[in-house]
């Protein structure tokens, strides 16, 4: 018997003739904090509305809380749910919608009315029950959607792409709300995002999916140090792509750089064999490094992208034409080493943080 | 393992189905059951009755070929002919007059500086409010053999009103705010920021009208060309006053039923014109379709600049226009109560009193509210449950699109078709719901049928607009599904409830089509006393007649207007928020 509060087994969802998802196995834990990431189209929100019963998996189980829940209608499940447009009702105050769920329940008007003022102090919002949603701010009604959601003390909170509509900076302070809230009630939650900071941020576990599969199920840091494919480690973060050739004992030739990676970062391919090395911006040392070390690198700064307390510097590397580094150098990095275009630069590669895949995949 | 999955296709999981979906699916059924007796079963017993084997012909096989071979002989006979080439060239017309004038019309609402344009729109509007033939009665008073211009009329060449001159005159009334509001419509839908681009560009006005303005409404043209020819190929009521001897297709249906009882003859007649109006709303939803991607929501609305000249001659227009169709629904207000035209002209209430109450016609009236409220309530809730089905509940996946297309084919009946088809339907002995020909009730469920398109899709259009998560987020808080029906959808929809209310009064009160061939004495109508009136030559009640619907439809109109004053200040608070 596994620990899994969700489980999802084999889920296949076919429209017609495309597939939509293909064979999903995912189990969650409770009390986790799990996010889908993927592109659009990627099936993450289907995948997600399958879990409320929203839509139906052509074959495949959904198990919560040991209950089969695989052919139950959306009533018969126990969720909360939160959608991009909060689908609040214009027409009710913020209290009814918050007390939607509880009315039905028959509770007295005096228990529902402590819960709901309750839930809205929960979320920051305590005393605006009798407000309309169109008198809020798209995070106010964010925050009500999330209470209204709540409301029912459900095993598990269903979060499709709740901050998509929101500012930037709301967008921030909303998710780290969020997360805290979670962490606080315990309660198991899903949350559909396409976007990768979001994700990391947040999240105990990410789900990244590509083309109705899955690609990688980890922590934030196992998914952002550890791409299970050239999908995920493009997806999430930025990367260099280098073209190599495998020369075996995880030995690789690149330009006329020979580096080698770690045992563990990716399998030994056949020597020579096309592959692509993936490395981080941040994925380098800086400073004093031994001239003779075989993973020194010096360059050509061609470019430089301002990004704020870091900068994306583009550089010609010796000894690797045609395949410019994207790396990254603090603000204060840039000063002490007098970073500029057309400056010279020199560098070590940390070739332990390199993850090799064979080059038909990365294409 | 998967590959093999694929091949064998296993059968698709299905859901339980919840007893309130379950309940919604039997809804759903119900509604289709009503459009297939109301209007699906009418229909196809015409297309037999067409085909039927004349009387005495052989039974058995040989009936269904001489059947067809009837019906091809009677289309091809030379009186039906004629009558089929007046029909298209009288349509024809009226389109190519109706649609540039209603174009400049629409044009000065929409994008000039013009004043009083809300007055000028509800004048033009005015004529919807009366039975169309109510410009026919106008006309013979203008134009009529006792008519005060009527030398003006022969001066233009014309040997009199009665005949094709009369009908596309009067038609061009008609049809005109019909044709004008489908115009407004795509003419008010123009994206501002098309324009500064071309104006950014140095685009004369006279290029930036061809380049952008005209195809950009293109589609409004299209669907008002097509809107207008089948209004005028179908309506009957204007021929039968001022057509004379000039035969079109409606007058012979109707000549051939009421008039020779020929009813396999009356119905080939009636598939000739059920053939137009099954193209224009085949076009026209191929039209709609494309046009759905043309404005993006991130337009920016089209505010009209102030140009001294332009405006005033846009004025100058409208006021030309509105003073006509002013003149010719004032002229049947003013007939009615002259007391004896064309020689004494002193205001009375004799037609009132000689020509509708003596003649025993208050109960028509009666007969007409009762039809019209009866319609008004009993066809608001059929759309709306019907809307609401079709939109907010699940399963019953392959009905849905039957639904759908029963729900939009009422617009492409005509109004006589579908009243012979009612005929043909509920009169025949064998049918169990034989009981209800010539009742009221069944009156109701012609009238509903006839204006149901329109109601459905300003329904479905304000149910599409309401977020779709609605019913979710209600079925994860456990929340049964009408009762989110009750205390959301339905109090965010009353307004729209209240509008498609109204269109079934108006139009229930006006009609004269479909319900003309199921009246009996008792059951007789407003709209269809005009006919009789007229038919019986007493001019000055059938005017009469037309002016009371007039002033009904008015009257009820400004009652919906207050009800829906009153309704937003009482449920529809949360529309204007006060932050």
């Amino acid at each position: 018997m596994d620990d899994s509060y969700l489980a999802l087994r084999a889920i296949h969802k076919r429209f017609g003739a495309f597939t939509a998802l293909g064979s999903i196995d995912l189990s969650i834990r409770k009390g986790e904090f799990v996010c889908f990431l993927g592109p659009s189209g990627c099936g993450k929100t289907t995948l997600l509305r399958i879990v409320a019963g929203l839509e139906t998996q052509t074959s495949g189980s959904i198990v919560q809380a040991g209950r089969d829940i695989s052919a139950a209608p959306p009533a018969e499940r126990d969720y909360g749910i939160m959608f991009q447009s909060y689908a609040l009702f214009p027409n009710l105050t913020v209290a009814q919608n918050v007390g939607y769920g509880l009315v039905n329940r028959r509770h007295a008007r005096g228990q529902i009315a402590a819960r709901v003022e309750e839930l809205l102090t929960l979320v920051g919002l305590p005393g605006s029950g009798g407000k309309y949603p169109a008198q809020m701010s798209g995070g106010q009604q964010q925050r009500i959607a999330l209470a209204r959601a709540l409301a029912t003390s459900p095993g598990l909170l269903l979060l499709d792409e709740p901050l998509s509509a929101l500012d930037a900076t709301v967008r921030v302070h909303l998710r780290n709300e969020i997360r805290a809230l979670q962490r606080s009630l315990g309660v198991t939650t899903i949350m559909v995002t396409h976007d990768q900071e979001e994700a990391l941020s947040v999240a105990d576990r990410i789900v990244v999916m590509n083309h109705g599969v899955i690609e990688q199920v980890g922590t934030p840091l196992q998914v952002y140090r550890e791409p299970a494919s050239p999908f995920v480690a493009d997806f999430v973060g930025k990367v260099n792509r280098l073209h190599a050739v495998a020369e075996g004992d995880h030995w690789f030739r690149c330009g006329e750089k020979r580096l080698r990676c770690l045992p563990g970062m990716g399998a030994d391919f056949r020597p020579g064999s096309a592959v692509a090395l993936y490395l981080r911006p941040e994925d380098r040392v800086v400073g004093a490094v031994a001239t003779d070390d075989p993973l020194h690198c010096a360059g050509t700064v061609r470019n430089i992208e301002f990004l704020g307390g870091n900068c994306l510097t583009e550089i010609d590397v010796d000894g690797l034409p045609g395949q410019p580094l994207q790396l990254q150098y603090s603000l204060n990095q840039m000063d002490e080493f007098g970073v500029r275009q057309g400056a010279r630069v020199s560098f070590a590669l940390r070739a332990d943080r390199l993850r090799v895949f064979p080059a038909e995949a990365a294409a | 393992m998967n590959a093999m999955a694929a091949a064998v296709r296993p059968v698709a999981l299905r859901q339980r189905v919840h007893w309130a979906d379950r309940v919604g699916n039997f809804g759903l059924l119900g509604v289709l059951l009503l459009l297939g007796v109301g209007l699906v079963a009418p229909l196809l017993l015409i297309l037999s009755k067409a085909v039927d084997a004349p009387e005495g012909a052989a039974v058995s096989g040989a009936s269904a070929v001489s059947g067809w071979s009837a019906f091809a002989a009677y289309l091809a006979s030379p009186a039906l002919l004629t009558s089929l080439w007046h029909s298209v060239w009288v349509s024809l017309l009226v389109t190519a007059i109706v649609l540039p004038l209603a174009f400049g019309f629409a044009y000065a609402l929409t994008r000039s500086c013009m004043p009083a344009k809300p007055l000028m729109r509800t004048l033009m509007l005015l004529p919807l409010l009366a039975p169309s033939l109510l410009s026919a009665i106008s006309l013979i008073y203008w134009f009529g053999n006792q008519g005060v211009a009527k030398d003006f009329w022969l001066a233009l060449g014309f040997t009199g009103i009665y005949g094709a001159s009369g009908i596309v005159l009067a038609e061009c009334f008609a049809v005109f705010p019909h044709v004008l509001m489908i115009l407004v419509t795509a003419l008010s839908l123009a994206d501002a920021r098309l324009y500064e681009a071309a104006d950014a560009l140095g685009t004369g006005t006279v290029r930036k009208f061809f380049t952008i303005t005209l195809p950009g409404a293109r589609y409004g043209l299209i669907s008002a060309g097509l809107v207008c020819f089948t209004l005028v190929i179908t309506d009957f009521g204007i021929p039968k006053v001022v057509g004379g001897n000039f035969n079109v297709l409606a007058t012979d249906v109707f000549k051939l039923v009421i008039g020779q009882h020929d009813f396999r003859r009356g119905a080939v007649v009636a598939l000739l014109l059920l053939l137009p109006a099954v193209i224009t709303f085949g076009i026209d939803w191929l039209v709609q379709r494309r046009q759905t991607a043309t404005l993006t929501a991130r337009a920016v609305a089209l505010v009209p600049r102030p140009s001294r000249g332009f405006d005033a001659a846009m004025t100058l227009y409208c006021l030309t226009i509105v003073g006509l169709v002013l003149a010719m629904f004032g002229m049947a207000v003013f007939a009615s109560f002259a007391k004896l035209w064309p020689y004494n002209l002193t205001p009375s209430l004799d037609h009132y009193v000689s020509g509708l109450v003596d003649g025993e016609l208050a109960d028509a009236l009666v007969n007409s509210l009762k039809l019209a409220a009866s319609t008004a309530v009993v066809g608001t809730a059929v759309v709306f449950v019907g809307a609401w089905l079709l939109e907010k509940t699940r399963g019953f996946d392959a009905l849905r699109p039957v639904v759908r297309l029963a729900a939009m084919l009422p617009m492409a009946v005509p109004g006589l078709v579908l009243g012979l088809g009612y005929i043909f339907f509920f009169n025949a002995p064998s049918n169990p719901l034989n009981g209800l020909y010539q009742t009221l009730p069944l009156m109701v469920l012609c009238t509903v049928v006839h204006f149901y398109t329109t109601g459905h899709l300003t329904m479905v259009t304000a149910l599409k607009a309401l977020d779709a998560e609605f019913e979710a987020v209600s079925a994860s808080l456990k929340v049964p599904l009408y009762k989110t029906l009750w205390r959301v959808t339905l109090p965010i929809c009353l307004p729209v409830l209240l509008d498609v209310s109204r269109y079934f009064f108006i139009n229930a009160m006006t009609t004269i089509s479909a319900v003309v061939f199921l009246y009996s004495p008792d059951t007789k109508l407003a709209s269809v006393a005009i006919l009789n009136l007229d038919e019986a030559g007493d001019t000055g009640p059938a005017a009469a007649m037309a002016v009371l619907i007039a002033g009904t439809s008015a009257g009820v109109t400004l009652l919906y207007l207050a009800a829906g004053r009153l309704l937003d200040r009482r449920t529809q608070a949360w529309r204007a928020p006060a932050r």
